[in-house]
């Protein structure tokens, strides 16, 4: 029986189970509801819980465990000489066997008959069945891969009794534990509760494991090239020399992408700050609602353009359009019309970007605007204030720690991002200050290390990881200040 | 000031009370939230150096019509007001009348404590500032310290000006407010509720309060409590699903009122 169907089984059983103790749990109160300590549904729930929750975990656990015991089983049962070979190799004769497996189910039986001491045929008729193999069987492995499948095959067949015995079994248990006084309901709502928890585990422990493996990682490149040659070095030169061939080392130092980042980052916040931040304030203090009403969900479309968008935009448009601007101011005031922007230059990257974090700062500053309570305006407005001077002098000056926060989360951000760098700044890692020029980021270089075919024990490729946690580092310190900032900020009006 | 004396004050200001000029004139004053209509063709006096106190179960229009006096409705969506107000002559609904600067001849002090999240002496400043009251810093030290001590709060507050106006219990927050509010000389203060979120010490201070800035100010204060009516009041107005119903001396108001739904409001029978 196949796990879908299984599945499907065991849904029936906890669905039933469910009505039955439902029922059940009305038979013993005599219909009369009120006299049971939970609601019908709740006994009801019980028992499908039972049914299905822990033969769910059995045939988890099962589906993970028995491919392995099959495995290791088939392994040890190899010839010597195969045993003596290396593991890769032991893992193709492996891939081969369970491709054997695979197509002698589809054959029939006088087949692998005529087959089974044939390797030549064998290969010929299992292509037939669109099971290619690559190369010609060994005997050894046509033998293996019937273990396999009669291995296969009684495990499904146990599986299959276990699970539904475990269903059945549970349900089973559960409806004999139904009573007027059982607390079906508390116990449902643990199992709950229990749910709720695993789903934020799960979170949280899926971040712990990017955080570890990158450290680990890191830690592999760090070992290769030492910290302080990395974190102050102001040479990013990586060059993708043959492994192994001495003196091609290269450089990774990291000061001129962090710089460009920052540079980058910082031009972005010049242009979306004071705009976003304006936006925010005519949204929340002059728009008339129906204005606002429209207005705010297309300033957040904005926020929905995938960055790659952004960066066609920078690449086609805002770039050539620079460039082309520069070279004509150039010319009309120097009769020289050299373009002194470059397409590629961190104004255009940053200018993009800033565009793209519009809607992050109008709609952040705009809700903790909102937020300030509205008899600090009634009072500033009853002293006679205009609505102006109670924006600068009350309201602003209350929401600002938020603010504050907001424009940190939006920095990180920024700091973050890639795809518009890519397209928009180039890939060049240069230590310059010049805004019209090509930069680079830490982002661009982890998509740069990583891509193409590269061993991954190279430091040209363990570097990504470094860069990868130390930008983790910067963002995760933005944002854990950015929230410390606005909790504080909450704490004034509670 | 001895109890001889203060009577005399009384008897002079009551004196004054009765030839005095009405400050503020509502004729046929109403005002529509949306299609709604909250307050139907009121026709109030406020007089000069008195205070008026504005009674009536919740949602009357009480609160509607204190707002209407320095246009707090204004900052309210969809709020339309229809017929006349006169501050001292001026109908203050006028094209030529600058909203603002009514709002500083008419001062408000909310139900709620509203100080800013600054420090105490900048919450004082902040209105004489934006109308430039001040010549220097010395005059606004003067401003800060003559409104905290007519608010009564100078000697609570005089050793902290420049600690955070939030840190202050309810009670002299509001009162606090109260001193913002007179920092701008107004001529006439609105107060909606200015107790209900006190407790009776601190309620105890601001009626206190209430009754010393009579002498140089005319109030007007909307109140659910009867017992604060007619504790700090000379002059009654009660309100009833948005219509004015009686207005009258306090005294008369809550020993022989004129109107039956007054006798049971005040006698308790709704409300």
């Amino acid at each position: 029986m196949n796990t879908s169907l299984i599945l499907l089984i065991l849904a029936i059983i906890g669905i039933a189970g469910y009505v039955t103790g439902a029922r059940h749990a009305m038979a013993l109160a005599g219909g009369i509801s009120s006299k049971l300590h939970s609601r019908p549904g709740y006994y009801g729930s019980f028992v499908a819980v039972w049914a299905i929750l822990p033969a769910a975990v059995i045939l988890f656990v099962w589906l993970v465990a028995s491919p392995m015991y099959i495995s290791s089983s088939v392994r040890g049962a190899f010839p010597e000489e195969v045993k003596t070979q290396s593991q890769a190799e032991q893992g193709l004769s492996y891939g081969m066997i369970t491709s054997i497996a695979r197509g002698m189910n589809a054959l029939t039986g006088d087949e692998i008959a005529r087959v089974e001491n044939n390797p030549v045929e064998l290969r010929t008729a299992l292509g037939a069945k669109g099971v290619p193999l690559a190369g010609d069987p060994q005997p050894f492995m046509v033998k293996a891969a019937a273990d396999l499948n009669r291995m296969t095959f009684v495990s499904r067949i146990l599986m299959t009794i276990v699970v539904l015995g475990a269903s059945i079994g549970g349900a089973f248990v559960a409806y004999r534990q139904i009573a007027p006084r059982f607390r079906a309901r508390n116990r449902v709502e643990k199992v709950i509760l229990g749910s709720l928890v695993v789903a934020s585990s799960i979170a949280i422990l899926t971040t712990v494991g990017i955080v570890a493996s990158m450290l680990t990682e890191a830690a592999h490149f760090f070992t290769a090239i030492p910290a302080w040659e990395f974190f102050f070095g102001t040479v990013w030169d990586p060059r993708f020399a043959a492994a192994g061939s001495g003196g091609s080392e290269g450089q990774f130092g990291l000061i001129p992408l962090l710089l460009g980042t920052l540079y980058i980052g910082f031009v972005a916040m010049l242009f979306a700050v004071p705009i976003g931040l304006f936006s925010a304030i005519y949204m929340s203090e002059y728009a008339s609602p129906k204005v606002r009403a429209v207005a705010k969900p297309l300033l957040e479309v904005l926020a929905g353009i995938p960055t790659i968008v952004y960066g066609f935009f920078a690449l086609t448009t805002v770039g050539p359009f620079l460039r082309d601007i520069s070279s004509q101011l150039n010319g009309l005031v120097t009769g020289d019309y050299a373009n002194f922007i470059q397409a590629q230059s961190v104004l255009t990257a940053g200018f993009v970007m800033g565009i793209m974090l519009i809607p992050y700062v109008s709609s952040l500053s705009d809700d903790i605007i909102t937020a300030v309570p509205r008899a600090l305006r009634d009072g500033s407005l009853g002293l006679g204030a205009t609505r102006s001077e109670t924006i600068k002098k009350v309201v602003l000056p209350a929401a600002l720690p938020g603010i504050v926060g907001a424009l940190l989360m939006t920095a990180s951000r920024a700091v973050g991002e890639t795809m518009i760098v890519v397209l928009a700044a180039g890939v060049a890692a240069r230590l310059q200050i010049n805004p019209f020029e090509p930069m680079t980021t830490v982002t661009v270089k982890i998509v740069n290390q990583l891509t193409g075919d590269l061993e991954f024990t190279s430091p040209q490729t363990l570097v990504a990881f470094a860069l990868g946690i130390t930008l983790f580092a910067i963002t995760l310190c933005l944002n854990i200040y950015a929230l410390y900032i606005v909790r504080k900020y909450r704490e004034q009006y509670e | 000031m001895n109890m001889m004396s203060e009577s005399a004050v009384e008897k002079a200001l009551d004196q004054k009370m009765s030839d005095a000029s009405h400050k503020m004139i509502g004729k046929d004053v109403s005002v529509y939230y949306g299609e709604k209509r909250a307050l139907f063709d009121v026709n109030l006096n406020v007089r000069e150096n008195t205070v008026t106190a504005l009674i009536g179960p919740s949602g009357c229009g009480k609160s509607t019509f204190l707002r209407c006096l320095n246009r707090m409705n204004d900052t309210i969506e969809n709020c339309r007001v229809t017929g006349k107000i006169t501050l001292d002559a001026d109908d203050i609904y006028d094209q030529n009348i600058d909203v603002v600067e009514l709002r500083a001849r008419v001062g408000m002090v909310f139900q709620k404590p509203n100080p800013f999240p600054k420090t105490i002496y900048e919450n004082i400043s902040y209105g004489p500032r934006i109308h430039g009251l001040s010549k220097n810093k010395a005059d606004m030290d003067q401003i800060v310290e003559a409104s905290l001590q007519r608010a009564g709060l100078w000697g609570e507050v005089k050793d902290r000006l420049h600690e955070s106006g939030t840190g202050l219990s309810g009670g002299q927050q509001q009162r606090l407010c109260i001193a913002r509010a007179i920092a701008v000389s107004p001529e006439v203060i609105l107060m909606d509720e200015p107790c209900s979120a006190l407790d009776p010490i601190a309620t105890a201070k601001v009626e206190e309060l209430i009754h010393e800035l009579r002498a140089n100010y005319t109030i007007v204060i909307v109140t659910h409590s009867m017992q604060q009516a007619a504790r700090v009041s000379q002059r009654t107005a009660m309100f009833h699903l948005g219509q004015l119903v009686e207005e009258n001396d306090t005294d008369k108001m809550f020993t022989n009122p004129d109107d039956q739904r007054t006798q049971d409001y005040i006698m308790g029978r709704f409300g």
